[in-house]
């Protein structure tokens, strides 16, 4: 019953939400575009032939940058600036007051716009297969399907960690820049610049066990189809939900009591 | 008898607050070293409303009003004291406590901006687990009530601000709260929609009983609105009781215009001893203390030639601007 009437909100609040990104839908494609990181990468990593010191060939690097950028696509998260905004200029109060968390507004934000993005990232992927023909792969049904779900979960760890930095908003004015810090492992660590695989051995001995490499190196190994270790990489990403998920609880439940209000 | 809905005992609110000195010097000393200091904004104040009442919170900027209201719809919690709000501590938010108030403050708005009104409504509609079907019931019943049934469809970013206000109004009370917090619901509107806004929330206090604690800048909004008014006097209550009681402690007299046929009298009447407000040429206005209005219209009647004559409450603005400064009323 409870969890029924949640499902409603949740849709109802993705149905709103959704409407009103396709509002944005420029934006949306000129954010799409930003997110073309990984082929960059792809550029650095196959004209200098680096790919030849981590064993992959070729095709399989350009397939995973490929992934990496999907990945990205829909697991991109910005919870902690738009909860700043909020807060700072008093927007948060409304909602604080309604029987719903905030954060499953911000929650069906994202949600609605990765749904929007969708079809902006076919098309870049349609061009990337355009001059990379040797790239075109179907991955099989079974290994989409746990793709997709290791994508969602990459997700929900971003956004649970970026939800955990934003309810510093109740103590600090810019909580954002403790976001910022946390870009550079991420953005490092992650597997967006350079596939896990590729780090030193002392590197990779620690780097699996932070959250990092299962927001993108993880998923996109998956679905790129490159060697990965599927139940492994599974049980992290759970592990990390449900180690940060009552963090979040916690720091949340200590925040509103200390909220005053601002800007409003 | 009628039950109370608010029970407010000994609250009192602290604000943690950094100051920094001007110039280069103070800017690196706050850089290194953070003053702060706790600064008590409301101050042991305890009172009781009771279901059905509209009181109006008086006080000048920054004298705690807005703090009240928020600690008594739990957006924020309160230092010391209690609170009880139909029977809940607001602070902890439970579900049947949130279905049951609503909290609007001017110019801050959960509307979305790029979609119609109508969008956001059927959102809180589903946040309030209220079905589809009563959902449309209750927004054509409060449309229609705050006259905005055309422009539902309309994107908030295109309705203006009248419009906006009363889109806000109907999207917090889809859910039909008992309780209503109010903070300067009609900033920034015309008269027209101000006046239009204040009718609504009579109707809407009579059909379904429901209480309002209102802050306003506007007096118009307190008088036509409020029996009882709670003055706020830097964080405490300075007085606490009905309005038309109030107005009559700080404003035991009444203005008399008297225009006279001719300039003599008026001269003569001036020289009576009355206290003059103002006079020009034949017209003079005196002030009267309520108790010898009657003998002294006698006394102006009887000896004067009288081409017109009108009685005055002194502006009511005036008054209330009494309010904001005193720190005790006891009537």
């Amino acid at each position: 019953m409870m969890s029924n009437l949640i499902n409603s909100k949740i849709l109802t609040l993705l149905k709103v939400q959704y409407s009103n990104m396709l509002e944005y839908r420029v934006e949306i494609a000129l954010w799409a575009i930003s997110g073309i990181i990984p082929f960059f990468m792809l550029n650095i990593w196959t004209n200098n032939n680096l790919n030849e010191s981590i064993s992959i060939s070729e095709i399989m690097l350009s397939r995973y940058f490929l992934c990496a950028f999907f990945v990205r696509q829909f697991s991109v998260v910005w919870v902690v600036f738009s909860f700043e905004e909020d807060s700072l200029m008093g927007k948060v109060s409304p909602y604080l007051i309604q029987p719903l968390n905030p954060f499953f507004r911000y929650f069906a934000q994202h949600l609605a716009e990765q749904i929007t993005r969708f079809p902006f990232a076919v098309i870049i992927a349609f061009f990337f297969f355009i001059f990379n023909p040797e790239s075109i792969w179907i991955p099989n049904l079974g290994i989409l399907f746990l793709s997709i779900i290791s994508i969602f979960l990459s997700f929900l760890i971003q956004f649970l960690i970026q939800s955990i930095v934003a309810c510093l908003c109740f103590w600090t004015e810019k909580a954002s820049a403790v976001e910022r810090l946390l870009f550079i492992p991420t953005l490092f660590l992650s597997g967006l610049l350079a596939p896990v695989v590729s780090f030193p051995q002392y590197v990779k001995s620690w780097v699996y066990l932070t959250p990092f490499p299962y927001l993108i190196d993880f998923p996109a190994n998956l679905l790129s189809g490159n060697a990965t270790n599927i139940r492994g990489g599974f049980i992290m990403q759970i592990l990390w939900i449900l180690l940060l998920f009552p963090l979040f609880k916690k720091i949340w439940s200590a925040g509103t009591k200390k909220y005053t209000a601002m800007g409003s | 008898m009628v039950k109370n809905i608010i029970d407010v005992r000994n609250l009192s609110k602290s604000f943690d607050i950094s100051s920094k000195k001007p110039g280069i010097k103070g800017t690196i000393k706050h850089f290194f070293k953070r003053q702060k200091q706790s600064l008590k904004v409301i101050k042991d104040i305890s009172f009781e409303i009771k279901e059905g009442e509209i009181v109006g919170f008086l006080g000048a900027n920054g004298a705690g009003k807005t703090t009240i209201l928020k600690m008594l719809c739990g957006l924020i919690y309160p230092s010391e004291g209690s609170i009880l709000v139909s029977g809940n501590l607001p602070y902890r938010r439970k579900e049947n406590f949130l279905k049951n108030i609503t909290l609007i403050m001017g110019q801050k708005q959960q509307l979305i901006w790029d979609l119609p009104p109508i969008e956001s409504f059927y959102l809180n509609a589903s946040i309030y687990d209220i079905d589809k079907f009563e959902a449309k019931k209750r927004i054509k019943k409060l449309s229609v009530m705050l006259e905005i049934d055309d422009e539902l469809f309309i994107p908030v970013r295109k309705l203006s601000l009248g419009q906006r206000m009363k889109s806000e109004l109907l999207a917090a009370l889809i859910h039909e709260p008992n309780i209503l917090f109010l903070d300067e619901p009609t900033l920034g509107l015309d008269i027209n929609a101000q006046r239009n806004l204040r009718k609504f929330l009579q109707k809407y206090n009579v059909e379904t009983n429901a209480t309002i604690c209102l802050t306003s800048h506007y007096m118009k909004d307190i008088t036509s609105l409020c029996k009882r008014v709670i003055c706020v006097h830097n964080g405490s209550i300075s007085y606490d009781g009905e309005l038309d009681l109030l107005l009559k402690k700080l404003s035991p007299v009444k203005e008399i215009l008297i225009v006279c046929r001719s300039n003599q009298d008026a001269i003569k009447l001036e020289k009576l001893g009355f206290s003059v407000k103002d006079k020009t040429r034949n017209e003079i206005t005196i002030k009267v203390e309520n108790n010898y209005i009657i003998s002294t219209l006698k006394t102006i009647l009887n000896n004067f030639d009288i081409e017109d004559l009108y009685i005055n409450e002194p502006p009511i603005d005036e008054i209330i601007g009494k309010i904001l400064i005193k720190k005790d009323y006891d009537v």
